[in-house]
């Protein structure tokens, strides 16, 4: 429970900054003051500046908007496809298709989102849409799998047996009987592959495969930090902490939210 | 089990056939014609030509494929137009970092979480165990880049044990190298290894509630000897899978971390390639790296058949 | 002298309190039996004599096990006892053993941690420990895995790492309830020869009073924690006082009121069913053989029939009740309902299936937890293609006795029992013709039990239902139907009027079935108040 509030309240200002960053910053992030540059924390500027003098607190605001941003289509994309994927292989299990499914989706899991974005990357030149299919694609096998091991053990209860006898096809029941009681599940892998998201999205920026300039970005803010941060090292400290509290409150949500609604999985793998 | 590892590397043959096939329409049938992606807008149509006719382009895709193929099982990855030599070489060359790097980190990873997990999970509840799961939350949450960036403030520029970055190349000795890439390999291993640690913990703990754990007890061991002799080998099957897992974002890891320590490994090689739009680099190496996941984890499956007797006499 | 000795045992798990001042004394070769229904105490009374009480777990009193004080024993202590002094069998065998160790390791393992043996030596002792249970080397060598054994015989092994060295004292917790009948007077036989052989004294728990009273020399009767009566193993039918014990005698041999009112129009009509799947491969290129699960199955039963069929796993009775309810196809032969063909074109139509409703075995599993009991009963109005009345819900939830107020309820709010009659609600609301109960009852403690027998003879009366009951205890169905199948590796090898067939039974197997079944003496159950 202390997770739980301790892990919303962390999301939830992080969230908040980024609303917040569509109506106002501290600063302009995008306004340059050479003079100012590689400046400390101080009254005016709270997390310090970097070293075009931009200040930094307002970039970790608009840069959460798009670690959000991408996070969240990314697992959209994975919830979309891959649960209705999950649902259909678990109500043909043993079937062909339920085969294709699956083999398809440990094919995928051979291409870590890294490797996606490089060779997407590779074709079309970097972008942030790019950092969002490559994540979502990698979150597509994610939500099959959970999504096919959770109903496969709901197929066998007599409840489906029993909807089976009132003469319901595998669509309806997996609507109604199936979905339903995965839900739970789907909700905390959710917030898990939200929070690996944005360390994917952080990481792909990093390395210029993600956002691109101008857009703000915590991952491109570490980058350009690469060879200051022995003169400066606040510049690499303030993005990186945004993005583990983040993902630590994320996860810590995820893990609460699991003990909150199954017990049984109180102490479950992560 | 004969048959367990015939049906296992007939899957195994499937899954890099089509993963080769994914990666080579998404590389060289996707962008149109790949000489003029390469070459850029500027070039001059005889140099495209020249290169089109040296890349074997003006044969259908599927011809294309199996040239390419059958040359890849031979260990011909053609040749790269950027440094107009065999791209074997290059790789080779490259591979010898990266490999060893996230070999490296995945020793670490298993060094650290085993005792992690079974000492907490021993622990179960008490303010131990409740403090290092408490740890592995934040090793989870950090980015491993950044983290290596921290690790190179502390170490390398306030204590000055390590240098910032940089490979001195395994001819100068298999010390000084090993350190060399030790900096990298706890970052990368650190959040791989928080990860491990919770599901051995978790995973230990579930083992501990079967009824043959207590039919253990009641036989007169102790809760030490229980846990020796009957959990840890069956906790350890979950346990397998992600470790197979986490091989491929240790690679994947590798590649981002071999930027933060400069090192000449695969993953600048790639990154170079990408800003020199040389398809063919970039086509090895993913193949490459794609191969190396895909190994690992039929190496998972083998493991699986070894620790369960189960698996053995079926399919 | 008595060999254990439990005195005034209270036990609090997490502060709540589960047992009450439980005294129990047994003798050295004595067979105690300890009876109880779930929730009764009588497992967490054995697992305090071995100390091996879930986390939490607060003991006072005194447990005195030849000569030791366990309560005041150290853990070394307790561990040189367990195994030793004391072995344990357990209710589950399929889970009761470490599927990654060959069941010789196992077995060795109990010589190992108690005498300073080679691993050879203790292997050979444990074949001889594995003979004497019946699983000799020569059919069964000790480099099996458990999963190659089935489940009686994986109760040996449980047996054997028990008795390896021939404790004083044998707890047997529920040893046979997870087995076949069949299998169950194998194993309860065996276990009586090893306390004639070694002289043991054993606790033996269970909830069935027929399996407890051919083999206990005194009997502890236990409910919600506490020891209600104790008496003599053969006497004690007679001598019983206190009105639990009544009810439990009473309830365990019920016979359910019916009028019968057949008539002479058959309902179902199976006609030389087949269902086979192909049967694991032998070889990588072998030819893929078939099993037939079932076997050429043909039977009738008449409208207002009350129709058992009884069986032992994997006999083929749930592929048999999964074909007749149309949700798997068969190979050949036909099933007619009411003179229409069930599953016409590889799909059931709503027409035959609104005909026809189960009831499952299990009470938890059998409902949606999302759903408010109103739309658990409804849900097969889906085959009229409409949705139900609020007056049809509330007339299925009072005709089994609940109050139309519960379907406003989620299906955790209630007990097993309750459950089983939502179930039963659920397949009476579109008033079919027949009900299949798939071991509807087997699941219920015995009190419950007979409630819900009483309440499908009221229902069968009322409602003119015709009754397929499946189920693996022959004493219900002997209890409930007009005329029994019984079914063996997917073939039907006996069918006859329920009486005629329990009396005088025809074919081998059938003979074996009824006489495994432990037969409770004819209690005085006279002065019963009705509960």
């Amino acid at each position: 429970m202390r997770n739980l509030v301790l892990g919303l309240s962390l999301t939830v200002l992080f969230v908040l900054g980024a609303v917040i960053s569509f109506l106002w910053t501290p600063y302009d992030h995008t306004s340059l003051e050479i003079a100012n540059k590689l400046k400390p924390p101080s009254l005016a500027h709270w997390f310090g500046t970097d070293h075009l003098g931009r200040d930094i607190l307002s970039m970790i605001m608009v840069g959460a908007r798009t670690s959000i941003a991408v996070a969240i289509v990314a697992v959209g994309i994975g919830i979309t496809l891959g649960v209705p994927l999950g649902l259909l292989a678990a109500a043909k299990s043993g079937s062909w298709l339920d085969e294709v499914i699956m083999r398809s989706n440990d094919l995928i899991f051979a291409f870590p989102s890294l490797l996606i974005a490089i060779m997407i990357t590779a074709v079309f030149g970097p972008s942030a849409v790019n950092a969002i299919i490559a994540i979502g694609i990698f979150n597509i096998p994610v939500f099959a799998r959970v999504t096919r091991g959770a109903a496969l053990s709901l197929w066998t209860r007599d409840y489906v047996l029993a909807a089976r006898v009132a003469g319901k096809g595998g669509f309806r029941i997996s609507v109604e009987h199936i979905l339903p009681n995965v839900m739970n599940l789907l909700i905390v892998q959710g917030t898990i592959q939200f929070s690996l998201g944005i360390l994917a999205e952080a990481a792909l920026s990093y390395v210029g495969l993600g956002a691109q300039p101008p857009t703000p970005s915590w991952g491109r803010m570490l980058a350009d930090s690469q060879t200051l941060f022995m003169l400066a090292p606040h510049i690499t400290l303030f993005p990186g902490f945004a993005i583990l509290l983040t993902v630590l409150g994320l996860n810590l949500a995820g893990d609460g939210l699991r003990d909150l609604i199954d017990p049984k999985l109180r102490r479950g793998a992560r | 089990m004969l048959r367990y590892t015939l049906t296992r590397t007939g899957s195994l043959l499937i899954s890099l056939i089509v993963a080769s096939l994914v990666i080579f329409f998404t590389l060289e049938v996707v962008p149109g014609d790949p000489a003029s992606f390469m070459l850029g807008i500027n070039a001059q149509p005889e140099t495209i030509a020249a290169l089109r006719e040296e890349l074997g382009l003006n044969q259908s895709p599927w011809a294309r494929y199996l040239s390419w193929i059958t040359d890849l099982v031979q260990g011909d990855l053609g040749t790269s137009y950027t440094y107009r030599s065999p791209v074997s070489e290059i790789v080779a060359e490259r591979l010898v970092i990266s490999l060893p790097l996230a070999a490296y980190a995945l020793a670490l990873t298993i060094l650290i979480a085993f005792p992690v997990g079974i000492w907490a999970a021993t622990r179960r509840g008490s303010f131990a165990d409740i403090s290092v799961m408490g740890g592995t939350q934040l090793g989870i949450a950090i980015p491993n880049f950044w983290f290596a960036m921290l690790m190179v403030l502390v170490f390398a520029i306030n204590l000055r044990w390590f240098s910032a970055g940089g490979f001195p190349g395994w001819d100068e000795g298999f010390w000084v190298s090993i350190k060399a890439l030790t900096l990298p390999a706890i970052s990368l291993a650190l959040p791989q290894a928080s990860i491990l640690a919770r599901v051995m913990r978790s995973s230990l703990l579930d083992t501990l509630d079967e009824d043959y754990i207590r039919t253990a007890r009641a036989k007169g061991l102790t809760k030490g000897q229980a846990l020796r002799g009957h959990a840890l080998r069956n906790a350890l099957i979950p346990v397998l899978t992600i470790i197979g897992l986490q091989f491929s974002f240790l690679l994947a890891g590798a590649i981002i971390i071999e930027n933060v320590f400069f090192l000449p490994g695969l993953g600048r090689l790639v990154f170079q390639a990408i800003s020199q739009r040389d398809l063919i680099v970039v086509e090895s190496v993913v193949m490459l790296l794609v191969f190396a996941v895909i190994m690992v984890n039929f190496l998972v499956d083998l493991a699986y058949s070894w620790v369960d007797p189960r698996l053995r006499g079926r399919r | 002298m008595n060999l254990l000795q439990i005195k005034d045992l209270d036990l609090d798990i997490h502060g709540t309190p589960i047992l009450k001042g439980v005294s129990l004394e047994i003798g050295e070769g004595e067979i105690h039996g300890v009876i109880g229904e779930s929730g009764s105490g009588k497992s967490m009374t054995a697992l305090s004599v071995m100390q091996l009480l879930p986390e939490g777990s607060a003991c006072r009193g005194e447990i005195h096990l030849d000569g030791m004080s366990v309560l005041e024993a150290s853990e070394p202590d307790l561990c040189r006892m367990r195994g030793d002094a004391v072995g344990m069998v357990f209710q589950e065998p399929m889970t009761a053993l470490n599927p990654l160790q060959t069941i010789g390791a196992q077995v060795a393992e109990t010589i190992r941690i108690h005498e300073d043996v080679s691993q050879a030596e203790a292997m050979a002792r444990a074949g001889e420990v594995l003979r004497r249970c019946e699983l000799p080397p020569e059919d069964f060598p000790l480099r099996r895995y458990p999963h190659e054994l089935s489940g009686g015989q994986r109760q040996r092994v449980v047996i054997a790492i028990a008795i390896a060295l021939r404790p004083k004292l044998l707890i047997a917790d529920e040893p046979t309830t997870a087995l076949d009948v069949t299998t169950q007077a194998e194993i309860l036989q065996l276990i009586q020869q090893l306390v004639r052989e070694d002289g043991m004294s054993v606790m033996f728990i269970t909830h069935d009073l027929a399996v407890v009273t051919g083999l206990a020399d005194r009997i502890s009767i236990m409910r919600h924690g506490e020891v209600v009566e104790q008496g003599d193993g053969a006497s004690l039918h007679r001598s019983m006082t206190h009105p639990y014990t009544k009810a439990l005698f009473a309830a365990s041999s019920h016979q359910p009121e019916r009028a019968g009112q057949r008539a002479e129009t058959p309902l179902l009509k199976v006609d030389a069913l087949v269902r086979s799947y192909p049967a694991a491969r032998r070889s990588l290129f072998g030819k893929g053989e078939r099993f037939r699960a079932v076997d050429g199955v043909s039977f009738e039963i008449k409208k207002g029939e009350s129709v058992g069929l009884v069986g032992e796993s994997g006999c083929g009775k749930s592929t048999l009740t999964r074909a007749i309810l149309g949700l798997e196809a068969a190979q050949e032969g036909s099933i007619h309902l009411d003179g229409a063909q069930v599953l016409a074109g590889g799909q059931a139509s709503a027409e035959v299936r609104r005909k026809m409703q189960v009831v499952f075995q299990d009470p938890y599993g059998s409902f949606n937890p999302r759903h408010k009991v109103a739309r658990l009963v409804a849900e097969p109005f889906h085959l009229l293609g409409r949705k139900a009345t609020e007056a049809e819900i509330d007339e299925a939830l009072t005709s089994v006795g609940l109050t139309s107020g519960d379907k406003f309820k989620y299906i955790h709010e209630f007990s097993g029992g309750q459950r089983q009659r939502i179930a039963i609600a659920r397949a009476l609301i579109i008033k079919p013709e027949l009900i299949i109960l798939d071991e509807a009852v087997s699941a219920l403690d015995v009190s419950i039990r007979a409630q819900i027998l009483d309440l499908l003879a009221d229902l069968s009366d009322t409602f003119g239902l015709t009754y397929l009951f499946i189920s693996h205890d022959l004493s219900v169905v002997r209890a409930i139907t007009d005329r029994v199948l019984v079914m063996k590796q997917g073939k039907i090898v006996e069918q006859g009027p329920s009486e005629a067939l329990f009396s005088n039974p025809q074919h081998p197997y059938t003979q074996t079935l009824i006489e495994a079944v432990p037969v409770l003496p004819d209690a005085d159950i006279s002065q019963v108040e009705t509960t």
